[in-house]
């Protein structure tokens, strides 16, 4: 199976109460099962349908993606600093599996 | 720890619903626009040609989808492609930090090479050692872990001058590219220069024509929501002339690379670019 290289960006430090903005990236071909490849064979529908962001184990963003996404879908949204701690990110992909990533956040 | 009354996601949400619409634009333009570095001497870069827009995301590191193979180029170069071979070795185990032993490779390839007798591109360099050295079967080209490791290694040649070497025994290979780069082909007739040296500027269906450097090859291709060598780009220039295209690694665009390549030479590598 092709490797889901992903990013995240959060920020290492934050006042507690600060808006602060994460960002994540996922590889990912999000195909939309409307394309023929160059053989002309139909490409399957092939997405990530959910994302969701958890910090310290509370769930604090979540979406579903769709055909309209392109390759790789890049995701920008806030939240406030409340607490040091985790913030794990997972992608739920079509085909079964879940993609994971993990960031650290000091908040003082 | 006091946790606040109103539901995390419920407060995320309302924070959130500004930055929907934004979740898949890009990046405001860069606040230092350094578009003067991209032309230099008349060769223009095809970062030219871009929106401020494509730019911007371009030059943000985390924007920037190509970024996602080089960080798995990262992960595969300290890697053992293959651990039941005796010469189970990683590249950091010979080459070590790549940011020292890469630095500039990607500037001056494609380039002949000894053992091989021929003119080579840094794609045949790689599978060279992961065959002759890890004892790995090599990659298949434009294959998701070659175009991470090419672009992994070019990207340590960031900023840097293209300067590929065309005389002595690189000359032949050379010779031969320009040749090709001149000559006619495809039932529309039509040579690489008719597009690429007399038309730039001028529309071909939506794209603009560029001057088609490489300098910042492999490429995130927004056409091809993925990455893409030279060599691809060449396929899809042959095709768009209705000319049946060279198989990939072949010597014949190989040289093309070569020759294509130098060009440009003087042109930042800018790798992974984001092209249209
Ligand atoms: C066992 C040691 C060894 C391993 C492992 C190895 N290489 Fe090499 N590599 C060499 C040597 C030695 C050379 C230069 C001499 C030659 O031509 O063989 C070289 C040359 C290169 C060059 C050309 C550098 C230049 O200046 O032109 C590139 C690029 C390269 N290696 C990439 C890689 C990558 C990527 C990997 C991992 C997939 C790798 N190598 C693994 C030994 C190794
Ligand atoms: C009919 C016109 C046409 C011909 C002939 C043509 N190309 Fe292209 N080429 C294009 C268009 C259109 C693009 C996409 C827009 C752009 O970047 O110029 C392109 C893009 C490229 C690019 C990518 C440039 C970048 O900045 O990423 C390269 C490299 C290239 N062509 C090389 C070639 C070579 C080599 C040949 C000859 C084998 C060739 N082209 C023949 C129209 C043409």
């Amino acid at each position: 199976m092709a490797e889901r290289t992903t990013r995240v960006r959060v920020p290492a430090k934050a006042r507690r109460g600060e808006i602060i903005q994460i960002k994540c990236m996922i590889m990912h071909p999000m195909e939309n099962g409307f394309r023929f490849d160059t053989q002309g064979t139909f490409v399957p529908i092939h997405l990530i349908n959910t994302f969701e962001c958890r910090y310290n184990g509370e769930e604090v963003f979540r979406t579903r993606l769709g055909t309209g996404m392109a390759a790789n879908p890049l995701l920008t949204f806030n939240t406030i600093a409340t607490e040091s701690g985790t913030i794990d990110f997972r992608w739920y992909d079509d085909d079964g599996s879940q993609h994971t990533a993990q960031a650290r956040i000091e908040v003082e | 720890m006091r946790r606040p009354r109103l539901g995390s996601t419920m407060r995320t949400l309302m924070l959130a619903i500004a930055c929907i619409a934004a979740a898949t634009s890009v990046p405001a333009a860069a606040p230092t626009d350094d578009l003067a570095r991209y032309p230099v001497s008349g060769r223009r870069s095809g970062y030219t040609y871009l929106s401020p827009e494509t730019r911007a995301q371009q030059k943000d590191e985390f924007a920037n989808p190509g970024m996602l193979w080089v960080e798995q180029g990262e992960r595969l170069w300290s890697l053992v492609p293959d651990k039941s071979k005796a010469q189970a070795q990683s590249c950091v185990g010979c080459h070590g930090d790549a940011a020292k032993s890469m630095r500039g490779v990607a500037a001056r390839y494609p380039a002949f090479d000894r053992g091989e007798g021929h003119v080579v591109s840094l794609e045949h360099r790689i599978n060279a050692c992961r065959v002759k050295k890890q004892g790995a079967t090599p990659f298949a080209w434009e294959s998701q872990g070659l175009l991470a490791m090419t672009a992994y290694v070019s990207r340590q040649s960031l900023d840097m001058p293209v300067s590929v070497k065309v005389t002595g025994p690189a000359a032949r290979s050379f010779e031969r590219g320009r040749t090709a780069y001149y000559q006619r082909r495809g039932q529309l007739d039509m040579a690489c220069a008719h597009c690429h040296e007399e038309r730039t500027g001028a529309r071909l269906r939506a794209e603009v024509i560029s001057q088609g450097q490489i300098n910042g090859h492999p490429v995130y291709r927004q056409l091809w929501q993925t990455m893409g060598s030279a060599q691809r780009m060449f396929a899809w220039c042959n095709d768009a002339v209705r000319a049946d295209p060279y198989a990939y690694g072949s010597q014949e665009y190989t040289d093309l690379e070569l020759f294509v390549k130098w060009r440009g030479r003087g042109l930042p590598v800018e790798t992974p670019a984001i092209r249209r």
